[in-house]
């Protein structure tokens, strides 16, 4: 089908502007998720592929509105099922760069089944989870990455349930690149998405976002600037999990679990590392967003090369035409036993 | 010394436990008779569980076979010989066996304890209760043992070569050759040396047994049937179905894309499609049948021939992603191989009760075209067609079989390649200005515009389109015009599909209106009620939606309307609220292909007043 020129080839550059649709963009003001749409109409001329290769797929939900403003292909999809729908389109042309817009409730309740899935098998998509822990677009019931205890209408005496913690379950579910941004940390949340298109298999990036209206402030913590720097530990490859507002703390491995201590230079320090970190450091990592007393991690918890599902079909496909010879459709008709009346 | 008798035709039943390996065994008899050039009609008959309780009566497992000299449609309605492995095949199918019909038991297994666990309280081989049939009482599980006697396999190894001891008996009764056995034996089990010693022995000693005692004094031959000189081989429903697909495919320019999710009757469409690699198939084996049905549309939308097949219940759980084709006008071809229902039903058995959920089984008004196929063959023209219309007007179209079509097999006069005609459809090209839902005023169908294409970039969803732009719209009077313009875009079907089959004279005392796989019982009711002197028209209907044109002036020419079904009613009421006629139906549910001679007797009594 199509192959991708690169750009210089086409001797194009694109702007912003040209992933801008003309449809009017309907978020209440002061929504997060105007943010993630202008850093993603940012970063894709810098991702470096034709806009016309470009898909975005989504459910339901706020977030997914998402496909209608960007001037690429789209489809709005159906009610969680925006993985099943993303699947079948790399699959069936795997030179199409295919991004999925979800969100907590999208993915994680409705569609949690088709999520793990494609985590699972790493078909190279890019998954971008909002999750702000409400349902917005229903008007403020509990989601399932809400707090025990949430008062919603829904659940007028507080909830019942744990929430789901994503970023734990895109490791568990065996995605090849999982990261945690945040949408008022406009240069990080870029710089990650960036990253996560690049990469080869299913990469998830679950987004820190605000809904003021119906859970203003879910993520304050973590994101303003007064309390961020004691909040939140930037992950980064082959660095320190160095923290605080001096950048005086660390977290300390024993082995076991991580501590928080005051940083002191040490011969041997615990860097990250994205490619290879032992799963019991990439799980107890993954769980500090649901502890007390330990910052929010914040980037990107692993990213390994594995062949993705995509390539792995096309590569079976041409080996059973290598052995097989390529198919013909009479000799398909007639194969069995077959019988000749005069 | 045995005699010869010609027969006309002869309909045959194995039966046995669910291990006994009767659906083997019948379809092996299948292969062979198609091979001799009898036309021939099949009917697998198995429970759900996979090893049911040895000796049980609901593990009983058969498989029955019509073979003829002539043109024949159905499985038969009576058996004519009937081969019991067991207490429990007996007890479950002497009730099909004709009046001096023939029974080849094995006589090892009417043990005291199978005795019991098929109700009986004496041995009906000793008692004298199946006085009326021809009893042909064969120790086969000893003479089985006796003939491996040299092979190193275990006993009970052996044991599981009986029923090829049981098929060798047949073929000597019905002089069918040994080859065709023979050489499937050796493909089978190639690679275990014992195994296939002892399959061979098994069925020649079979063979042989009948040959030289003087048990059997009777061979029966039925000549080679008189049809369409060509080349033929024997097809079920659902390899015909999986060679539509392909030939559609490779005919549209497409590639064929399969989401589905295992499902019975209907995962041999899965398991034989997934064999194609080398014809540039993609299947998919999603994680639901949501996903399989997801994944089918976006492979449409990237522009491959999206394709899913399930049964019943997963279409129930799909209906949601139907709508949205419908609404995003996107081909697909969604394929219900119908079970008995309702919810789990009855797996393994055949219904036509899914009618209505491929005509309303969606929220909103979703209307989309239907075809159903007619018989076994009638899978691979029905394919063809249905994955024509889903591309050439962008739609979702539901392609109704059902277990016994899918299961069930005949031969089929293999068509060649190049008379089967093109499916070009275009896609939007770049360069000219793109209406995502702007129609072609013959078909109403809009031009699909697939990711690659540069400058046609656009948006689609499930939210309500606004009419040319495909804009999301909660205009009212936008919302109106669209859903008037679904409806007509498949009423615009009706121009581009062949006829239904019409016998009989264009007016009369009564039509009958049938649909789906009765077609086989139906013709042979209709031609026995004809040779009775009843003047009876016939109309078989393919498309069920829309409906044909010629049917609207045909059927008020007529004092009865009557419509078979192998449901509690559904064709017959909408023939009913579509035409205002007093439409009679004849149904029975029982999991199984309608039976000619009740047929028969129903359409008497329209003449007897």
């Amino acid at each position: 089908m199509n192959t991708i020129e690169t750009l210089e080839q086409k001797e194009k550059k694109y702007t912003k502007e040209d992933f801008t649709s003309d449809q009017e963009v309907r978020w209440c003001p002061g929504c997060g998720d105007y943010s993630i749409l202008a850093q993603m109409r940012r970063l894709l001329p810098e991702l470096g592929v034709k806009k016309e290769n470009v898909v975005f797929v989504s459910g339901i939900g706020c977030s997914s509105r998402f496909p209608y403003y960007m001037d690429t292909y789209g489809l709005h999809g159906i009610h969680g099922r925006a993985p099943a729908l993303a699947s079948g389109i790399k699959l069936a042309n795997p030179d199409l760069t295919v991004f999925v817009i979800t969100g907590d409730g999208d993915a994680l309740s409705i569609g949690g089944n088709h999520f793990i899935h494609l985590c699972r098998r790493n078909i190279d998509v890019t998954v971008l989870l909002f999750n702000n822990r409400i349902y917005g677009l229903t008007k403020g019931q509990y989601s399932p990455t809400s707090e025990r205890g949430k008062i919603t209408k829904s659940s007028p005496y507080g909830s019942l349930e744990e929430p789901f913690n994503p970023v734990k379950m895109a490791l568990a579910a065996g995605a090849t690149f999982v990261a945690r941004s945040m949408d008022r940390d406009p240069k990080h949340l870029e710089a990650t998405l960036l990253e996560a298109a690049r990469h080869k298999g299913t990469s998830f990036v679950e987004i820190y976002q605000n809904c003021n209206i119906f859970n203003d402030g879910a993520f304050e913590k973590y994101t303003n600037i007064k309390t961020r720097f004691d909040n939140v530990v930037y992950l980064k490859n082959e660095q320190e999990y160095r923290f605080g507002r001096e950048n005086d703390k660390h977290l300390f491995w024993d082995g076991h679990r991580f501590r928080v201590e005051e940083w002191k230079a040490t011969e041997e320090p615990l860097t990250h590392n994205t490619d290879n970190l032992p799963v019991s450091m990439e799980f107890a990592l993954a769980e500090l967003s649901e502890l007390e007393d330990f910052p929010v991690p914040v980037g990107v918890f692993r990213k390994r090369q594995a062949e993705t599902y995509d390539a792995l079909l096309t590569k079976q496909i041409e080996e059973v035409k290598k052995s097989k010879g390529q198919g013909d459709l009479q000799k398909l008709l007639e194969s069995g036993n077959t019988w000749h009346v005069d | 010394m045995s005699q010869s008798t010609h027969l006309d035709q002869v309909t045959i039943r194995f039966a046995g436990d669910s291990g006994d390996g009767m659906q083997l065994t019948g379809t092996q008899f299948t292969n062979t008779t198609a091979m001799v050039g009898n036309d021939l009609s099949t009917l697998p008959d198995y429970p759900a569980e996979i090893r049911a309780p040895a000796g049980t009566l609901f593990g009983v497992s058969g498989f029955q076979l019509q073979f003829s000299s002539h043109e024949i449609h159905t499985p038969g309605d009576q058996v004519d010989v009937l081969v019991a492995m067991n207490p429990a095949a007996l007890k479950v199918n002497l009730q099909h066996l004709r009046d001096n019909g023939i029974i080849i038991a094995n006589a090892d297994a009417f043990s005291l304890r199978n005795l019991k666990l098929a109700g009986y309280e004496q041995n009906p081989l000793e008692d004298g209760s199946l006085e009326g049939f021809q009893l042909f009482s064969v120790p086969i599980t000893r003479l089985t043992r006796e003939a491996l006697v040299e092979v190193a396999i275990s006993s009970k190894d052996k044991d599981r070569s009986k029923n090829f001891f049981a098929l060798g008996i047949t073929y000597w009764m019905f002089s069918r050759p040994l080859e065709v056995t023979l050489k499937w034996i050796e493909e089978k089990f190639a690679g275990k040396p014992e195994l296939i010693e002892a399959n061979k022995k098994a069925l020649n000693a079979g063979y042989s047994y009948a040959l030289a005692t003087e048990v059997f004094t009777t061979t029966y031959t039925v000549e080679k049937a008189k049809t369409t000189p060509g080349k033929y081989r024997k097809i079920t429903g659902n390899e015909a179905v999986s060679l539509g697909l392909i030939v559609a495919a490779e005919k549209a320019g497409r590639p064929l894309f399969l989401g589905g999710y295992p499902i019975t009757p209907a995962s041999d469409i899965l398991h034989n499609l997934a064999k194609y690699r080398h014809y540039d198939v993609k299947t998919f084996q999603a994680e639901d049948e949501i996903a399989g049905v997801g994944s089918a549309i976006g492979a449409s939308y990237s522009g491959a021939l999206g394709v899913t097949a399930s049964s019943g219940p997963g279409i129930a759980l799909k209906s949601e992603f139907i709508g949205y084709a419908v609404m995003t006008e996107i081909p697909l071809v969604v394929i219900n191989v119908q079970r008995g229902g309702p919810s789990t039903g009855l797996p393994t058995k055949t219904e036509q009760a899914d009618l209505f959920q491929a005509f309303y089984g969606r929220n909103g008004e979703a209307p989309l075209p239907i075809v159903a196929a007619k018989s076994p063959a009638d899978c691979f023209q029905t394919a063809l067609e249905a994955a024509h219309m889903a591309i050439k007007f962008a739609t979702p179209v539901f392609l109704l079989t059902d277990g016994y079509l899918a299961n069930g097999a005949e031969p089929w006069l293999i068509p060649d390649v190049a008379d089967i005609p093109e499916i070009k459809e275009p896609l939007a090209v770049s360069g000219k200005e793109y209406l995502p839902y702007k129609r072609d005023p013959k078909t109403l169908a809009r031009t699909m515009a697939v990711p690659g294409t540069e400058g046609l970039e656009h948006r689609l969803g499930g939210l309500e389109k606004e009419d040319l732009t495909g804009n999301v719209s909660y205009d009212p009077e936008n919302h109106h015009n669209m859903v008037r313009l679904r409806q007509k875009k498949v009423e615009k079907v009706a121009g581009f599909i062949p006829p239904p089959d019409f016998s009989g004279e264009e007016q009369g005392v009564l039509l009958i209106v049938s649909w789906g796989s009765t077609f086989g019982t139906v013709f042979s009711a209709v031609e026995e009620a004809r040779k009775q002197g009843r003047q009876v028209s016939w109309i078989h209907l393919r498309w069920i939606n829309p409906l044909p044109e010629m049917l609207g002036k045909l059927i008020h020419n007529f004092k009865h309307v009557l419509v078979p079904e192998i449901n509690a009613g559904q064709l017959v009421k909408i023939i009913r609220a579509e035409y205002l006629v007093d439409a009679r139906g004849f149904d029975r549910v029982r999991g199984l292909p309608l039976q000619t001679h009740e047929l028969v007797e129903e359409i008497s009594s329209y003449f007897e007043e």
